[in-house]
């Protein structure tokens, strides 16, 4: 059976378990029609142009995980970060794992979709922010029939939360191939402010397929910090939607550390709402082997005196392919915005490709928007300068695409992430530096 | 030390030296002095083994090793140094770290371990105060956004903490108030010991005032067409190196 056919009967299979008077079913029903009108998107799609998913699709993704797989804290625990104290929400296998999180409603919520989906108190919220940002496309689509599990975050206002936030999601299915929907809803309310780390780890060596979407609402003069930590397995592809609507006076970054998998694609789109809002999106990408990343981004200026930051560097070798397709559009009411955006890449091997595609459209008339894209190989008089203190070429390179990445990492605020991401980035490059990581 | 013989080398296939006979011995300071465009930077440069320039003819010996077929990190291992005329800005990496990773790269040809961390704070903090560099300069990216005296220090201090036996300083006065220039110069000359060499390659003599050559050379369209003392700078300083054209022309007819 297609995927899609699957996905289909499957749903009337979901709605059997779910409540058909909660007013998300509307919204479900909605979406499923949506994806089953529009099916998977191809390359024909201009969103799509470099990034074919065929080859994931094909795979007899199981739909419902029977049970939660019991793993052992300490088989996984490297991929926490442990060395600081943090909430934790993770999902095995879609499903919430209850001992290896710890959870809070005090002062703030970082707990389930599930529950606040499902109990009635959490109904103002749900009608208020649930699918409310999310553009009707056919993978967000896809997610929002289905959505019943994922993290549910809402800090109140002025309240910051004490700890980061860790969500993470591992696959165990030893069985077969998985596909996993998570659904998340964060809410920084006027004034929280909050930081967040989120995760997507196989452990199986089966194909996993992972379509997540993420809404972030970040409310007047609130600051949200999110990271993605993307360095999964071979086997493993994540297509990730993640929608963000900022108001007046608010920052938002995020980064997003793509470092393995099979096809990455993230949709990022900031919303901006109100005057004075700051965007940063900053990425790096290092691949090998026959990954495949896509960024797609955008960033909306609807509001004056605004600011976007857009960061992307990428080192690809063997026959990986990187792919950047940064959209700015400032509004003509939006004037006073400044945008910047820069998408930089190192070609190591000939077979490596990368296509990069900047595109402003700016109808405002006082503005500051600047872009630059770039591919290119390393600058052979550094790489000259560095051999002659003695570094031989090997090291050279690796320190010179070190420092390209490394560079991005100056707005990570976090050290513990900073560091292990330092730490992957000289690890994958395959060198040990005699500096400190 | 050091010991070139008829050294042809071209770029592009522009013969720029043609023909240079060259020997350093520990201890003395040697000079090339010749108008732009006669071929200075490129010896410095080939000595270093910079991969842009093809030797065709001649070898480079050093401590009685042919090292022209070497890497430039191999020879960074042997104890050549070179001072960039202009050293390249690498953003992202801090100069301490470079540092660190030049040393015990150095250390690691030699078949030592890295160098401890405490041995190398107590250096870098000895060598940086006799250059004179803010501590704060040490954790900027290396060589972004310096001043051109900032670039040179640099440079010196590098050289300070690498303690090479052969230091090649190109250029290294162009640029430098004479603050700057006089804390190059009392870094150079305080690393000048019995068993090391160095090699000042300078337009001008400005710089010759305070490192005093053993040996001064004037190189002139690929070749070394006069050899003296130090008075030789003094010379030139005054009279220019046309007279030096116009002496080589009568040698010729």
């Amino acid at each position: 059976m297609e995927l899609k056919d699957k996905l289909m009967s499957s749903y009337l299979a979901f709605e059997e378990h779910v409540d058909l008077d909660n007013d998300i079913h509307e919204v479900r029903n909605k979406a499923i029609k949506f994806f089953e009108n529009t099916g998977f998107p191809t390359k024909k799609m201009e969103a799509w142009k470099y990034t074919s998913l065929n080859s994931i699709l094909k795979e007899d993704y199981s739909i419902f995980p029977k049970k939660e797989d019991a793993i052992d804290y300490k088989d996984v625990k490297k991929y926490f970060i442990h060395d600081i104290d943090t909430y934790t929400i993770v999902f095995v296998d879609g499903i919430f794992s209850s001992h290896l999180s710890s959870t809070t409603h005090d002062k703030i919520d970082a707990c389930l979709m599930s529950s606040a989906l499902d109990k009635e108190k959490y109904k103002p919220i749900i009608n208020k922010y649930f699918n409310k940002i999310v553009p009707e496309e056919s993978m967000t689509s896809l997610n929002t029939a289905f959505a019943s599990e994922g993290a549910y975050i809402r800090i109140p206002k002025n309240v910051a939360a004490e700890k980061p936030i860790q969500v993470l999601n591992f696959f165990t299915s030893n069985e077969a191939a998985l596909m996993v929907q998570p659904r998340n809803l964060i809410i920084a309310e006027d004034g929280a402010q909050v930081q967040i780390i989120e995760r997507h780890q196989s452990l199986t060596e089966h194909p996993v397929l992972t379509n997540s979407v993420t809404e972030i609402y970040v409310g007047k003069n609130a600051d949200v910090d999110y990271y993605k930590i993307q360095n999964d397995k071979i086997t493993s592809s994540l297509i990730d939607n993640t929608f963000i609507k900022q108001e007046r006076d608010s920052n938002c970054s995020l980064h997003t550390f793509s470092l393995g998998g099979k096809i990455t694609r993230n949709n990022l789109k900031f919303y901006q709402h109100g005057e004075n809002c700051n965007s940063t999106l900053k990425g790096v990408t290092i691949l090998e082997g026959k990954q495949h990343v896509d960024h797609n981004t955008l960033v909306h200026h609807t509001q004056p005196n605004c600011e976007s930051h857009q960061d992307y560097k990428g080192i690809f070798s063997e026959k990986s392919v990187g792919v950047f397709n940064g959209n700015v559009l400032v509004d003509k009411v939006a004037q006073k915005t400044n945008a910047f955006q820069s998408n930089n890449n190192i070609l190591i091997d000939d077979t490596a490709s990368c296509n990069s595609k900047p595109q402003l459209e700016i109808f405002a008339d006082d503005v500051k928007c600047s872009h630059g894209c770039t591919i290119g190989q390393l600058d052979d008089e550094a790489l000259y300068y560095l051999r002659t203190r003695g570094i031989p070429e090997k090291e050279a390179r690796a320190l010179m695409m070190f420092a390209f990445a490394n560079n991005v990492l100056s707005s990570v605020k976090i050290p513990e992430i900073k560091k292990r991401i330092t730490k992957q980035i000289a690890l994958k490059l395959g060198v040990e530096l005699g500096f400190n990581l | 030390m050091l010991k070139i013989k008829n050294l042809h080398a071209s770029v592009e296939g522009e013969e720029i030296l043609k023909g240079i006979n060259l020997e350093i011995n520990p201890g003395e300071v040697h000079a090339i002095m010749g108008p732009n465009g006669s071929g200075k930077s490129t010896l410095a440069s080939v000595i270093a083994g910079n991969e842009d320039f093809e030797v065709t003819e001649g070898d480079i010996l050093f401590e009685k090793a042919n090292i022209s077929e070497l890497s430039p990190d191999e020879r960074a291992h042997k104890g050549i140094f070179l001072s960039f005329q202009y050293p390249v800005e690498i953003p992202g990496v801090s100069v301490t770290n470079f540092i660190k990773t030049s040393i015990n790269q150095v250390r690691k040809s030699r078949g030592q371990k890295d160098m401890p961390a405490n041995e190398m704070l107590k250096k870098i903090r000895e060598k940086s105060a006799l250059l004179e560099m803010d501590r704060k300069f040490l954790s900027r990216s290396l060589n972004e956004g310096f001043s051109g005296g900032e670039k040179k220090r640099n440079e010196i201090f590098q050289m300070a903490m690498l303690e090479p036996k052969l230091a090649i300083l190109d250029e290294t006065d162009s640029g430098l108030d004479i603050d700057a220039l006089r804390i190059v110069s009392d870094g150079v000359n305080r690393l000048k010991t019995k068993d090391n060499a160095t090699l000042v390659i300078t337009h001008y003599q400005r710089l010759l005032d305070y490192v005093v050559p053993d040996v001064v050379h004037v190189l002139m369209d690929g070749k070394i067409v006069k050899t003296g003392g130090k008075e030789l700078a003094k010379e030139l300083e005054e009279r220019g190196y046309d007279w030096l054209k116009e002496e080589r022309a009568e040698m010729s007819s």
